[in-house]
């Protein structure tokens, strides 16, 4: 589904990915995790198809396609979602009418008509419940003032509505309480299928705990370094990343 | 002939109406020909020149009268609202058009208000009275006094239904020059909501130099809206003055989205403690379009407050003036005054001015402005690319967004719709959703 190849990239001059190398099958969850500043975010970014972003060597392929060069909204047209580490605050407009326009210029790019007003209020409500959010919340401004929990939340009510093959998540347990990380999670696992993949991107064990990654990968210094089960990540979050730091600089 | 020594010219015939405004007329007249039309050098001016518009020929007063049916100017009202409507076609009141069947409350006409002896006590106290006597523009318009809409909500009264203004030029002149004046009084604990809205029918030039002054009594409320969307042949000099006593509230909303030159002087004067007074605007311009929002709130007694949010969005070659001076006198004390200017240029070939005016002279107050000038957010349009909109939809919705968040003081939801849809369009996005 996903297959990244030597992938260099460099924001403002600076190179951040480093020849990363990365292959992601439908089925899979695969988790990435790495010390702060490795590019972890940068890596979601760019299969995003965030442009500030230079991609100077190497090649990201989705479903046998090159999208190195494609437009954000392409990919997501393609099914790639990427949940925000720091989701923007919009205000002005609601959280229901961004959904719907997001689903519906989808729908248009995919050559289908707008989904039928009454096929969205179902959906919406459909996957407000299974995320737990309450319909009020959705008629907020977009983000504007959400705790960081409400956000993530919210991203993921975002994933569920608009159906992702490949979902990437960045981040999305920082600001969970415990009960918020649970539905999530189940929210997350109620969408996998074999058809669809997910990345989690995360620093610690927990979320692993209920998303249970097929694979785990350390990403450290623009590549990755070690790859592994979601032993590794346990063994991770006994003994910190320096034995790896250490691994790679001998 | 230029359109002042015309305007100098016909005053006398003008004058041969011997109503409750002639000294008034008079000393207005002297003061106009005196300081002549303004020009760039004035401070307050120095962004916006008349000098296109005024070397057009105007005709002052039209000679022939237009027949217009509901059909023909039905999209300029808000049709969805019940509503009392007094329309104006070429600067004469329309009977056919209009509905002003009011009950316990009075909507009529200037002229007829500066004529009858029953409106003599009104008149002589509230015209004229807070309209600034040494700005030419006002000046002009009073000594030209004729026709506008006079309002008058007595004590506890509660108008059932806003008041739409709607003034028409049709174009069976070359060139019109309209001077409406109006008068609205909101006696103690009353209410009112008017929307106004000036709108010509033709490619001919209309010029349109307007005075409305109200006043609102201990705690009344006042709603006043404005919609300005005119062609791109019509320019429209506003001078609107409210006068505020204890406790009242009064908010202006003025939606800027076309015309040649718009000029909007806005003034608030609070005369009592517990006055909130809100001035809110939002601009969208493209092509040569010119707006100057000129606003005034002047504290002068304590415990007052002044909410002031202006948004702008400018495209190809247009232009935005915002100028807005906030006055604390040293008595006005805890005095909350907010002044927000946030625009948006969407082409580099897009200008704006603007310009913050704190005079305060009070040490315990709560004053912020802060005014912002941008692109949209880049964070923000790969936030929504990522969602699957693409960017032309995405800069539409955020532009969207960014104005839509000063409807929420809005409070005729129709109007409020109205207006969404209106920026939606001027935007030109279509945005999937309802509202
Ligand atoms: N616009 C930018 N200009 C310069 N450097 C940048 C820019 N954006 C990111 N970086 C740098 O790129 C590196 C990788 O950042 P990135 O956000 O991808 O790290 P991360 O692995 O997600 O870290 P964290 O775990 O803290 O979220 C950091 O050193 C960061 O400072
Ligand atoms: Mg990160």
């Amino acid at each position: 589904m996903l297959k990244i190849e030597n992938l260099h990239a460099s924001i403002e001059e600076k190179e951040i990915l480093k020849g990363l190398n990365i292959e992601v099958k439908p089925g899979e969850v695969h988790a990435i995790m790495g010390p702060n500043g490795a590019g972890k975010s940068t890596l979601s970014s760019v299969i995003a198809g965030r442009e500030e972003y230079e991609v100077t060597e190497g090649s990201i392929e989705f479903n046998g396609e090159e999208i190195g060069e494609m437009e954000a909204d392409e990919r997501a047209h393609k099914g790639i979602f990427m949940s925000f580490q720091y989701p923007v605050e919009i205000p002005g407009i609601s959280v229901t009418n961004f959904i719907k326009t997001a689903i519906n210029e989808t729908r248009k790019a995919q050559g289908l008509e707008d989904m039928p007003a009454s096929d969205m209020l179902k959906k919406i409500k459909e996957k407000a419940e299974l995320l737990e959010i309450d319909r009020k919340f959705l008629s907020r401004s977009l983000n504007e003032g959400f705790s960081g929990g409400e956000k993530k939340r919210n991203e993921i009510f975002q994933m569920a509505m608009l159906e992702p093959k490949l979902a990437i998540l960045d981040e999305t347990d920082s600001g969970l309480d415990i009960d918020a990380l649970k539905i999530v999670a189940n929210g997350v696992n109620k969408l996998k299928s074999k058809d669809n993949a997910v990345i989690v991107i995360t620093h610690y064990q927990r979320l692993l705990d209920y998303i249970v990654p097929d694979f785990v990968h350390v990403l450290y210094d623009g590549k990755i370094v070690k790859s592994g089960t979601k032993e590794l990540a346990l063994e991770l979050e006994a003994k910190g990343y320096d034995w790896i730091k250490q691994e790679v600089t001998a | 002939m230029d359109l002042k020594d015309k305007l100098v010219s016909s005053f006398a015939t003008l004058q041969e109406q011997n109503d409750a405004a002639h000294q008034i007329r008079q000393e207005a007249f002297e003061q106009f020909e005196t300081l002549g039309f303004p020009t760039k050098k004035l401070e307050a001016w120095k962004y916006t020149s008349l000098n296109s518009v005024l070397k057009t020929d105007f005709n002052l007063f039209p000679t022939s009268a237009t027949t217009l049916s509901f059909e023909d100017v039905k999209p300029y009202f808000v049709h969805e609202i019940d509503a009392y409507k007094v329309v104006f076609v070429d600067g004469v009141f329309n009977a056919e058009l209009s509905n002003i069947d009011t009950e316990g409350f009075e909507v009529t006409l200037m002229s007829k208000a500066l004529n009858d002896a029953e409106h003599k006590a009104v008149i002589e106290k509230y015209f004229n009275s807070i309209a600034k006597k040494d700005e030419s523009l006002t000046s002009l318009n009073t000594a030209f006094t004729k026709e506008g809409t006079f309002i008058h909500i007595p004590k506890s009264k509660v108008a059932d239904k806003p008041i739409q203004l709607l003034h028409f030029a049709t174009g069976t002149e070359n060139a019109l020059f309209l001077q409406p004046r109006n008068l609205v009084v909101v006696e103690e604990n009353a209410q009112v909501q008017i929307i106004e809205r000036h709108q010509s029918l033709t490619d001919n030039a209309t010029l349109t130099n307007a005075v409305t002054e109200m006043f609102v009594a201990k705690h009344a409320n006042l709603d006043y809206y404005k919609i300005q969307n005119d062609k791109l042949t019509a320019s429209l000099i506003d001078n609107t003055y409210i006068s505020q006593e204890g406790q009242s509230n009064a908010s202006v909303h003025t939606f800027s989205f076309g015309g040649k030159i718009t000029r909007n002087n806005l003034n608030y004067y609070q005369k009592g403690e517990y006055i909130d007074s809100t001035l809110k605007g939002i601009t969208i311009l493209e092509g040569k379009q010119h707006v100057d929002h000129y606003t005034l709130v002047d504290h002068v007694e304590p415990n007052c407050e002044s909410h002031q949010n202006y948004k702008g969005i400018f495209a190809e070659k247009s232009t935005g003036v915002f100028n807005g001076k906030i006055y604390v006198d040293k008595i006005a004390q805890k005095t909350n005054a907010f002044q927000q200017n946030n625009n948006i240029l969407l082409d580099d070939t897009a200008t704006i001015n603007t310009k913050p005016q704190l005079e305060i002279f009070a040490d315990d107050v709560k004053c912020s402005h802060g005014c912002t000038i941008g692109q949209l957010d880049a964070e923000a349009m790969f936030y929504l690319k990522t969602r699957g909109i693409p960017e032309k939809e995405a800069k539409g919705l955020l532009t969207y967004a960014f104005a839509n968040n000063v409807l929420e003081s809005v409070r005729i939801p129709e109007l409020q719709a109205r207006v969404n849809k209106l920026i939606a369009e001027k935007l030109g996005v279509n945005l999937g959703f309802d509202q």
